[in-house]
């Protein structure tokens, strides 16, 4: 059975000129680019020029991209370094909607004598702009808001809330795993601090991610123990996957805008089918200000693990918010954050494409979808007769 | 993604008995849309009073549906003293076991059965009527139905308890009640649940108790308010009154005078001092939409 794989936002397929290109750094050049023999300084060459790939699709300069292990690595580094920095000041601003990469930490904060303090959304998961401003105040050491969500690919205004944190002196970091290679992104217009990447969301391998850190601002290391990445993250480099990364950063870059529009279309044309012949659904999300390859749907009357099951019965590859296990029954936090109701959040779907999929491949979930709701509401005690 | 047997995924691409009789002899209710599981059981008995029909309607996830799937098809055939006489185990071990988290859908699935016996003998009563004080007021679990799975299922610990019926996996605050019912049936077989903390020997200075109230808060109350969408804040400690305020969910919540305000104290008087009583700040709790939850 073939795979159609729609999970995109949960980790993506390698590109196979991603792996040609790291192929070469596991047998034949495996040296430590920290040696001081040719054989491993040639290596540095390679990462230099993977940092500029970096950079080129981040629009910043290459000194200020660190390699990181992943993602949460970032998150934690820019969260916990920001804070050593800024000894005297006890106030950090979330959202209620983060990736558990940034909420636990914070939470975690307040442990240590931190205000931290959750903005809300509102009902399409937009954030209470001014509400957050109106938090910013002269304690407030930093400022951490995601730039998609990863459930519903809403885009929040980072631009515009790194504007008005700048303006209080407090440092801006924004977790931009789900949006990198999917909407274009130039640092060197912006008042961004700190922004996380995760290698395996944009077709590099996992284990790898990158912290840019905005020349000129204050972190203290995460990771101590080597001079690797100019003394701000130690550690001999995960070589292949930097490699990797750079590659997968240039890919994005020249996809950014047709395969993006390509990919804008395949889930529209899923996202208005679906809605259109299933009754008793809804999108999850503020339509406009979306990822391109995200699409959130809840069913009325049904479980999301039940539809996952059916779905992966077909090869269909998707995933759920709604977690069903034992007594801690908790539907995501971010669809319970936008006030959606309980009997929408316990079935809800989250379709993530990438530029791998093909219309056949939408064509057919197209076609199983409705036969799959309708079994399941069958079978269901809630569905009005 | 659940390692479901091939047993759970047979009956839950293939269901059987799926619908709802007409005139039943039974009906059972069980479970809520909030709660993410639900199940309606109907059946009809034959002139010798065994079972001759039985079909379910189920909300929930693969587990759910198979353990239903598989109920009607247990107590097919059989009379209603004999089905009364089916435990969680028996439908549990009919799919081959599952994972520890899923086995409340096999306690689901005894409920309404017992639900619909009930109604039957009840003479066609419409609700299942909850037996016994409810102990979890999150999921409405009652105290008889606790001391069932903890007996059927032999369980010694609160965590199994939260896995096999859900009981004190909302808020918490009943995870100490729950202890208690764990203890009166296993003894010392009960599993030492909360870490015990060294109660302070002697005089508090001030400084020590402040500290210690605001650990105690952070290591153990918070977390579990936490998980329940809530968060709460110290704000000051007068001789052995400790003010707080519950944000978030909490603050909203119809319960918080009834059962946080226990949960917290309780807890204070674990691991602080007996002496201590708790209010809440009554100055927030006349704006619960602190942005704080």
């Amino acid at each position: 059975m073939k795979t159609i794989y729609f999970d995109n936002n949960a980790t993506t397929k390698v590109a196979e000129e991603v792996l040609e290109e790291m192929r070469p750094l596991f047998c034949e050049l495996y040296g430590n680019p920290s040696s001081m023999h040719t054989f491993g300084g040639q290596i540095g060459r390679r990462i230099r020029k993977a940092r500029e790939q970096v950079a080129a699709l981040l629009g910043c300069d290459p000194s200020e991209v660190i390699f990181t292990s992943c993602g949460t690595e970032s998150d934690n580094a820019a969260i916990k370094g920001t804070l050593a920095a800024l000894p005297d000041k006890r106030k950090v601003i979330t959202s209620r909607v983060e990736h558990p990469a940034v909420l636990q930490v914070c939470r975690s904060l307040e442990n240590h004598g931190y205000t931290v303090v959750e903005i809300p959304v509102d009902k399409h998961g937009r954030l209470d702009l001014d509400e957050l401003e109106r938090q910013i105040d002269d304690d407030t050491a930093l400022v951490t808001v995601m730039y998609a969500n990863n459930e519903t690919g809403v885009v929040f205004p980072v631009e515009k809330i790194a504007e008005m944190t700048a303006g209080k002196a407090a440092a801006f970091h924004t977790d931009a795993v789900q949006a990198i290679g999917k909407i274009p992104l130039n640092l060197a217009k912006s008042r961004i601090d700190l922004l996380s990447i995760s290698g395996h969301k944009l077709h590099a391998p996992k284990g790898v991610g990158v912290l840019y850190v905005r020349k000129g601002t204050r972190l203290q290391p995460f990771m101590l123990g080597g001079h690797q990445e100019a003394g701000r993250r130690a550690g001999t480099e995960n070589v292949p996957s930097i490699i990797g990364l750079g590659k997968a950063c240039e890919l994005a870059g020249k996809n950014i805008k047709q395969e993006n529009q390509r990919v804008k279309c395949l889930r529209d044309k899923l996202e208005t089918a679906i809605l259109a012949k299933c009754p008793d659904c809804r999108l999850n999300g503020d339509k406009d200000n979306r990822l391109p390859n995200t699409s959130n749907i809840s069913f009325e009357y049904i479980e999301g693990e039940a539809i996952l099951l059916m779905l992966d019965k077909f090869g269909i590859c998707a995933s759920s918010g709604s977690a069903c296990t034992s007594g801690s029954l908790e539907p995501s936090h971010v669809l319970r954050a936008m006030g959606v109701p309980f009997t929408a959040a316990h079935g809800s779907i989250r379709f993530s494409l990438s530029r791998y999929n093909t219309e056949e491949e939408v064509d057919y979930t197209i076609e199983k979808m409705p036969e799959i709701v309708n079994k399941l509401r069958e079978l269901s005690p809630f569905v009005p007769k | 993604m659940w390692e479901y047997t091939d047993k759970v995924k047979e009956h839950f691409f293939n269901p059987r008995n799926v619908g709802e009789i007409e005139h039943p002899d039974g009906v059972g209710e069980v479970g809520s849309l909030a709660c993410g599981d639900a199940l309606k059981l109907t059946f009809k008995l034959d002139e010798d009073g065994k079972i001759k029909d039985a079909k379910f309607k189920t909300f929930g996830c693969a587990s759910a549906i198979a353990t239903s799937s598989v109920l009607t098809e247990l107590i097919k055939g059989m009379t209603i003293d004999e089905a009364a006489k089916v435990t969680n185990k028996d439908i549990a071990d009919y799919l081959g076991g599952r994972p520890e988290q899923k086995m409340h859908c096999s306690v689901m699935g005894r409920e309404a059965l017992e639900a619909a016996i009930e109604n039957y003998r009840g003479g066609g009563k419409k609700k299942h009527e909850l037996e016994g004080k409810v102990i979890c007021t999150c999921f409405g679990v009652t105290e008889n139905e606790i001391e069932r799975v903890i007996r059927e299922n032999d369980l010694t610990t609160v965590e199994q308890v939260t896995n096999y019926c859900k009981a004190g996996g909302g808020c918490g605050g009943c995870q100490g009640e729950i202890e208690e019912i764990l203890e009166e049936i296993q003894g010392d077989k009960a599993g030492q649940v909360y870490e015990t903390a060294p109660r302070w020997a002697g005089r508090l200075t001030n400084i020590q108790k402040i500290q210690l109230i605001q650990q105690t808060i952070n290591e153990q109350i918070r977390p579990a308010l936490r998980a329940h969408g809530g968060n709460i804040e110290l704000i000051d400690v007068e001789g052995d009154k400790v003010i707080v305020a519950f944000r978030g969910m909490c603050a909203q919540c119809m319960l918080t005078e009834l059962t946080m305000k226990d949960v917290v104290e309780a807890k204070l008087r674990e691991f602080v001092s007996e002496s201590l009583f708790v209010e809440e700040e009554t100055d927030s709790s006349q704006q619960p939409h602190q942005h704080r939850g």
